[in-house]
């Protein structure tokens, strides 16, 4: 399997992007190395601005820009956008409908070893619950890369929600990138797998396990957390019965709350989330942080068989 | 300089500003009386004679933008804009009312004549400092007239836009400090002290001066010397007086954020229509 970085997919499009359109600029906070935003540097250093380590004023600061005309794209850790600048993403940019484009690395327990204050487990949940801003958490470097164009192809506010680790390459989720529409990426009538961001790859694996077992489940990867593609839930939840969540993110507030949240009241139905239980994380490797918390194919699988015994009792 | 029919009128029209702030709070029953009241000469300075702008044509791309960092104290604005004819004035009355454009707090999406939206204290300095680099960028010539309440010094975030002013010499940036000494709990020298304040914003790159913020011939000399700065942005620590103009609301905390009552708002008016 190869693997690569979401985060690399996020700054070479924004090299493609800043060769085609002179009002993309691209902000960090003393983190380029890590976001990778050091590449853009390199090639538009006019169009670079490293605010040092002030993540709350980078972000009044690209809401400044934005009003005069500029797509900034403000970088930097999950939990430092979401978290320590959560007021300035909300009151300047989503608020307003500020332009502005937020690219978040190190997002999710596979952030490793630097361990629970920088794993973002949480972001998901902030910037979905903010009027206005659009979550996009795509699954793979080449997903990352369409998203991130697709984020400065729309006008608003936007949430680009990357990892740290290397990830494995989907082929199922290349192609055209629109917001909005989940992906049919494997389709089934027991259940369905519905996953974002890096969990994609663990839940078509899992539903090809199912598969050996004779239990077909359907797999619909979201990169839209919000808005959430409500459309390709619905037929579902009425098509397939229960829903698995699958998300590198807490299980509170993140893909699976959002699921559970509009199915409830439409078509109620069996929503088990699969994501980091109501815990900090740890240091360690990202990928065996990812085998500690429950976030592997086989999780998805056993809860998937689980499910369907509840739902057949 | 500043003749003497000018000066006169300028004086004139701080104290309709006043009298507006103090009907539009009084009506809503909610706002930021005091704040708005200090802060009037100064708002009257740059709208009535230091800005370039055109009411007919918000969006005029040659503007000098203003953006209340202070965000509470919007009285003060929606009054200025409303009679420079940035919208009708009779939208004053709806000053905190449901489906109203005039929010509690400045929201630009909503309302004609307001740049960026605050209320949180700090993002004005940081956002407009973020517009000043983007004029840089695009090689334009107005300039950002930001101003900021003392009590919001305290916020981290003040002080990281002041670095970050200084990095890009942003000397299109005139900011000012509206300094009454008092904040929502009291006296800012007690709940957070702030002195030296001016030495603060020299250490951090700006080239700064004191002014009395009701002296209109001081606020314009401090502009246009400011305006002849290069490769530094400005701040002008303006004193002034809490509530100026209603003798009972001035330097008193408790006119913060409390609406007069009917008693009180005809004394106020009386006071500013025939002085005290």
């Amino acid at each position: 399997m190869e693997y690569k970085q979401t985060r690399q997919g996020y700054v070479d499009a924004l090299i493609e992007l800043a060769r085609a359109d002179p009002r993309i600029v691209v902000l960090d906070a003393d983190v380029s190395k890590a976001t990778k935003t050091c590449d853009f540097e390199k090639v538009f250093p006019g169009r670079f601005f490293n605010c040092g380590v002030q993540e709350a004023n980078m972000m009044s600061v690209a809401a400044g820009l934005a009003l005069e005309g500029f797509i900034p794209f403000a970088t930097t850790f999950g939990v430092f956008a979401s978290c320590r600048a959560g007021d300035q993403v909300r009151n300047s940019i989503a608020y307003p409908k500020a332009n502005v484009k937020i690219g978040a690395t190190h997002c999710g327990i596979s952030t490793g070893g630097d361990g629970a204050s920088h794993q973002a487990n949480e972001d998901i949940a902030i910037m979905r619950s903010f009027p206005n801003m659009t979550v996009l958490v795509p699954g793979d470097y080449e997903e990352a890369r369409l998203a991130t164009r697709a984020a400065a192809g729309m006008t608003g506010p936007v949430y680009i929600r990357l990892g740290r680790d290397q990830y494995p390459v989907v082929r199922e989720i290349h192609g055209e990138f629109v917001i909005g529409p989940a992906k049919l990426l494997r389709d089934g009538h027991d259940l369905t797998i519905v996953t974002t961001g890096i969990m994609v790859s663990e839940g078509l694996e899992a539903a090809r396990r199912l598969a050996e077992r004779g239990i077909f489940a359907r797999v619909l990867h979201m990169p839209t957390v919000k808005p959430l593609d409500e459309h390709a839930l619905l037929e579902a939840a009425r098509e397939t019965g229960g829903i698995i969540t699958a998300e590198e993110h807490s299980i509170i507030g993140g893909l699976g709350e959002a699921v559970t949240g509009f199915l409830s009241g439409v078509a109620p139905t069996i929503v088990r989330r699969i994501g980091v239980r109501d815990v900090f994380g740890q240091s360690g490797q990202g990928q065996e942080l990812l085998d500690l918390y429950g976030l592997r194919a086989a999780d998805i699988a056993e809860e998937a068989a689980r499910l369907l015994v509840t739902a057949g009792a | 300089m500043l003749d003497p029919a000018k000066l006169r009128s300028l004086e004139d029209k701080a104290r309709e500003v006043r009298r507006s702030i103090v009907e539009m709070v009084y009506r809503a029953n909610s706002g930021h009386v005091g704040g708005s009241l200090g802060a009037a000469d100064l708002v009257v300075a740059l709208y009535y004679h230091l800005m370039r702008h055109d009411p007919r044509n918000p969006k005029w791309p040659e503007r000098d933008r203003f953006i209340l960092s202070k965000g509470h104290c919007t009285p003060v604005i929606y009054a200025v804009l409303a009679d420079c004819g940035y919208f009708p004035k009779e939208d004053l009355c709806t000053f905190r009312r449901p489906g109203s454009h005039l929010q509690g707090h400045p929201y630009h999406v909503k309302t004609p004549g307001i740049e960026a939206s605050t209320g949180t204290l700090g993002l004005g300095l940081s956002t407009g400092v973020g517009m000043a680099l983007a004029a840089k960028l695009k090689g334009e010539r107005h300039y950002y007239y930001i101003l900021c309440g003392d009590g919001e010094m305290q916020e981290g975030q003040v002080w990281e836009a002041a670095m970050f002013a200084s990095k890009y010499h942003l000397d299109n940036v005139i900011a000012f400090v509206d300094r009454n000494y008092l904040q929502t709990d009291g006296w800012c020298e007690q709940i957070m002290p702030l002195d030296p304040l001016a030495s603060k914003w020299e250490a951090f790159g700006w080239r700064t001066c004191e002014i009395d913020g009701h002296h209109f011939v001081g606020i314009i000399g401090a502009v246009e010397a400011a305006k002849c700065e290069r490769g530094r942005p400005v701040m002008i620590i303006a004193r002034t007086i809490k509530g100026k103009g209603v003798s009972f609301m001035e330097n008193s905390p408790a006119w913060h954020g409390a609406p007069p009552d009917r008693e009180q708002y005809e004394r106020a008016i009386e006071e500013l229509d025939h002085g005290v």
